[in-house]
């Protein structure tokens, strides 16, 4: 644990009040259904495709490219789950392949 | 007891849909939990954590938060940035919510990715009442979460193996979320403007620094670009 108790009750609220911010406020913003909703509804179709974008590369953000692995291990998990996914289209064998052959690579061969 | 057999034949008939999530959720759950563990917060966190957030996600990106120094305003910026998605559910979930009572905080409350792509798609049987349909779907999602994260935890303290790369699992699955909106859409701009819009800013303000920037490009590429509206290949 890096956090506090106190701090981790205040991260834990702000993840929940985030989710919950974004699951009610259609409900509030438009309670007549079929009203015009515009920008925002606009919004609400493209920025699901962004987000994911935006959080592919967060989660790499840490890959340092310069340092002892050069980010091979992650290349590779990343190809093989693409690979897969586009292929089988099953999350489940994606996702689990995928973290098993990156654990399997810096646990052994790059570690 | 009329009242409970109505709630018994809705949640018979919610069940079956939910199988699926049932699958999805042990998996999720339990590595959750073990990477919960794995950073030194045990089940009473990974508990709370599961029940009052439901939302599998942004809970995974929490981790980050929960070990590195404390920043709630950031945390609760990627929460928003993380479910952002779910304004979208709740627009096409506005008709069917409606006339649900005193249910509807909750059903709005757990409305998570699975709950959404069951409860747009499905449609509650003649017999059955569509607001306790609506809402065992919900709870039964609810329930699979937080017993998965849960067991996560608890195998984590009790069973001690390597879990070395154990967080790429969150990765793993923002690149299949990725993967699957690329193939079932026919226009790549606004996911390309996520992904070069955000490398961009990666390069030039720092991993620390470039997570507000990339949020402004997206939104003001995306602004430039509404002209071009999504084109579901399946509603086309």
């Amino acid at each position: 644990m890096v956090l506090s108790p106190i701090h981790t009750v205040i991260i834990i609220l702000m993840v929940t009040i985030g989710t919950m911010f974004t699951r009610f406020l259609p409900f509030i913003l438009f309670r007549k259904a079929g009203s015009n909703k515009g920008y925002i509804d606009y919004l609400g179709t493209v920025l699901p495709y962004s987000a994911i974008g935006l959080l592919v590369v967060y989660c790499l953000k840490d890959v340092d490219l310069t340092g002892p692995t050069r980010g091979i291990p992650e290349g590779i998990a990343i190809l093989i789950i693409a690979g897969l996914h586009y292929w089988k289209e099953n999350p489940l064998v994606s996702i689990g392949v995928g973290t098993a052959v990156y654990m399997l690579l810096i646990q052994t061969v790059f570690a | 007891m009329m009242n409970t057999s109505k709630k018994m034949t809705a949640l018979k008939a919610a069940f079956p849909h939910t199988i699926p999530v049932l699958t999805g959720f042990s998996f999720l759950g339990i590595a959750y939990g073990l990477l919960m563990e794995s950073k030194g917060y045990g089940v009473g966190w990974t508990f709370l954590m599961s029940t009052l957030a439901f939302a599998g996600s942004a809970q995974y990106v929490a981790i980050t938060f929960l070990t590195s120094a404390f920043n709630p305003v950031y945390a609760l910026l990627m929460t928003l940035l993380v479910n952002a998605r779910h304004l979208f559910y709740g627009v096409s979930l506005l008709d069917k919510y409606q006339k649900t009572g005193r249910l509807k905080p909750y059903l709005i409350f757990g409305l998570c990715d699975e709950t959404f792509s069951i409860t747009c798609s499905t449609d509650a049987p003649d017999e059955v009442e569509r607001k306790w349909f609506y809402f065992f779907i919900t709870l039964l999602d609810h329930v699979y979460w937080v017993v998965g994260s849960v067991l996560g935890s608890i195998l984590g303290s009790v069973v001690s193996f390597n879990t070395t790369g154990l967080e790429f699992v969150l990765t793993a699955l923002f690149v299949v979320i990725f993967v699957g909106q690329w193939k079932s859409q026919k226009n790549h701009k606004p996911a390309m403007i996520g992904l070069v819009g955000s490398t961009i800013c990666l390069m030039v303000f720092g991993k620390d620094h470039f997570i507000i920037p990339a949020m402004i490009t997206i939104l003001v590429a995306l602004t430039l670009h509404r002209k071009d509206p999504v084109h579901n290949k399946k509603a086309a």
